[in-house]
């Protein structure tokens, strides 16, 4: 059995889930209630479930972040919306020096299990104070878990498996993605929080992306398959931790890595991801590892020049082209 | 004297001496063994601080949560974490509260509700803000009690927090330590508003300004603080003003404060204030006093002792608690 739903009502539906299962369970952020969410997806939730449990908040990243973090120590099990990942920079205080750190610096005594969810990434014409994104640098941090959802399942089950973890975990949801439609299928409520998922087999080079970019490159590997090139598709799911061991298997089998990226490719998750197999399957590769990124730009407003500087299907494929052909 | 004093009586001065005694001795080993080399890192002494500690932990009851700053081993030893276990927190050692991954400025202990030791000026204030959320959402009695400098005050984490305390009601006694100097930074030099009670009325909460030098005046402000929260009476802010006697850190020359300024203050301080008080009404004499810090002196070095037999943890271990370990809560 299956439904067709948007992602955004995917994520309403997680978060209905789990209000309804525990009752240590609340959400809070700007504008989550009476608003319904800056992205609709919390609309209705307020009627549902009331004020207690569904919390507007003052504008305040770094001190609602913070209410949540030490509500998770008292015994709660908060959600907590940040607008956008630009907006989440002002909470950075609290999720890397106190989120990421407690569990550690007590010697184990305190947990934060603490969800936070935020809207990530361009393609909506928010230019660069809504549109960047920085999961790849949070992914830098030791202590706290990153997900990040591109399919309708992951986005109906990452909640569920980031609400059950005992550490913090940042779900970053592309905003890009929020209209998107999709089945729910049995498998969202298996979803766990670990592991990278082949999105797409493919035995001529593997393409390694997470979040709207995997749309971007299934579709270019549609567009490789129709000239006989086989993309393989892998979906990174989370970016902390890393599944290296699937890409390693993917390229045992490949022999050649595209990494897709829509951070910026100075010193950013795409150069991670490269320099793992490099480091670890180095003798595998026929070919040098490349990279597909966002330009090196603040997001612009205007649609031509956003477009411009984000990764496309076109530019992915044509990077994929000189990729195979490298070798030959 | 005041009446209150006399009212106290002989039994509850003690009480309170020892607690002073106690961590005014415990510092002051720290210095040495700073000095030794056996203590490292940067560590915060709360000498001329310690009746804010005393007088405020007394008013607090087993499930009240504790948010804490870096200039915390009064607080935590007020508290009740063991001192062995702090002292050994301070060498880095695997029986530290914190299993010596924290050092001083990161004391921890999950039995008495103790959430550390911040290292980010204002850091701990949304956290105590969260843990009193907690307790309203799951109907506990209990109330978080949030220490911070006044140079926390200038933090916007500061501002933040009071704003969502008041506005949710929330059972937190916000206690700011107001020792007139955020490291070198006098207050009138960084605050154009240098009342902090001032700021707390500005976000509706009941504040105060107390002596933080007499130990009497702060557990009475506290104790009347913790029964209108209870009550559900919304949080409120107590300005302790008080003086901080040793140096900011161990690398501190103190170039920004006149050595007759202290000296004024050590006259003042929690101690030789109680004591001269209390011996003047007759409730103590030299004896008791010799006989408590001699006991305080006997504890600390005990936990010296046991510092520094404890093991280290193993190097392989490092990796350890960066995530919760299978079997944790």
């Amino acid at each position: 059995m299956s439904t067709r739903i948007t992602y955004r009502e995917a994520v309403r539906e997680a978060l209905r889930e789990a209000l309804a299962a525990d009752p240590r369970v609340f959400l809070m952020g700007e504008d989550v209630g009476r608003y319904g969410g800056c992205f609709a997806v919390s609309k209705g939730l307020l009627e549902e479930f009331g004020e207690e449990r569904i919390r507007d908040t003052p504008l305040a990243e770094s001190g609602f972040v913070g209410a949540g973090i030490g509500a998770a120590l008292g015994g709660m099990r908060p959600i907590v919306e940040i607008m956008t990942g630009n907006f989440s920079l002002l909470a950075l205080d609290q999720i890397i020096n106190t989120a990421a750190t407690l569990c550690h610096m007590s010697g184990g005594q305190f947990h934060v299990p603490l969800v936070i969810r935020m809207g990530t990434g361009a393609g909506r014409q928010l230019a660069a104070q809504h549109s960047h994104s920085f999961e790849g640098w949070y992914a830098h941090v030791p202590g706290i878990r990153i997900a990040v959802p591109a399919t309708i399942d992951d986005a109906r089950g990452m909640l569920r498996a980031a609400l059950a973890s005992p550490d913090p975990v940042l779900i970053f949801e592309p905003i890009s993605l929020y209209n998107m439609e999709g089945e729910v299928t049995e498998a969202a409520s298996a979803v766990r929080l670990e592991g990278a998922a082949i999105r797409r087999p493919g035995r001529d080079l593997s393409v390694i992306t997470s979040g709207a970019s995997l749309w971007k490159c299934l579709e270019a590997a549609d567009a490789l398959a129709s000239e006989g090139v086989e993309a393989e598709v892998i979906d990174l799911r989370m970016l902390r931790p890393l599944d290296d061991a699937m890409l390693l298997e993917s390229l045992a089998r490949t022999h050649r890595a595209l990494v897709v990226d829509e951070g910026w490719r100075s010193v950013g998750l795409a150069a991670e991801v490269g320099m793992r197999l490099v480091e670890q399957g180095f003798y595998e590769l026929d070919a040098p590892v490349a990279r597909v990124c966002t330009a090196e730009v603040p997001i612009p407003y205007p649609r031509h020049l956003e477009e411009a500087a984000l990764p496309s299907a076109p530019v992915i494929a044509e990077a994929a082209r000189r990729l195979v052909g490298h070798a030959k | 004297m005041s009446v209150r004093t006399a009212r106290a009586g002989r039994e509850r001065v003690l009480g309170l001496l020892a607690a002073m005694l106690r961590i005014r001795q415990f510092e002051e080993t720290c210095a040495r063994l700073y000095g030794e080399g056996k203590i490292r890192g940067f560590v915060h002494l709360c000498n001329g601080e310690e009746a804010v500690a005393v007088g405020v932990m007394a008013t607090l009851g087993p499930g009240d949560a504790i948010v804490s700053t870096y200039r915390e081993h009064g607080h935590a030893l007020a508290r009740g974490i063991p001192m062995d276990a702090v002292m050994a927190e301070m060498y880095g050692k695997a029986t530290g509260c914190s299993r010596g991954r924290g050092g001083s400025m990161h004391l921890f202990d999950a039995a008495t509700r103790f959430y550390g030791g911040n290292a980010i000026v204002g850091g701990g204030l949304p956290l105590a803000v969260g843990l009193a959320l907690a307790e309203k959402m799951q109907g506990r009695k209990g109330l978080a009690a949030c220490f911070f400098g006044e140079g926390a005050a200038a933090e916007g984490e500061f501002h933040e927090s009071l704003n969502l305390a008041a506005l949710w009601r929330l059972p937190v006694l916000f206690i700011c330590e107001n020792n007139l100097y955020a490291m070198g930074t006098a207050l009138e030099r960084s605050q154009s508003q240098t009342s902090i009670a001032a700021r707390g009325a500005a976000y509706g909460l009941p504040s105060e300004a107390v002596s933080g030098m007499d130990v009497f005046a702060v557990a009475e402000a506290a104790g009347r603080a913790v029964a209108s929260i209870r009550n559900g009476g919304g949080p409120v802010l107590l300005e302790m003003c008080t003086y901080r006697l040793r140096a900011h850190s161990m690398f501190d020359a103190q170039l920004y404060r006149d050595k007759a300024e202290v000296e004024a203050w050590q006259k003042r301080g929690p101690i030789v204030s109680l004591t001269t008080r209390a011996k003047a009404a007759a409730l103590m004499t030299e004896e008791d006093y010799q006989r408590l810090l001699a006991a305080a002196d006997a504890e600390v070095d005990e936990a010296v002792r046991f510092a520094e037999d404890s093991p280290w943890e193993p190097a392989a271990d490092l990796g350890r608690f960066v995530y919760a370990e299978a079997g944790s809560p």
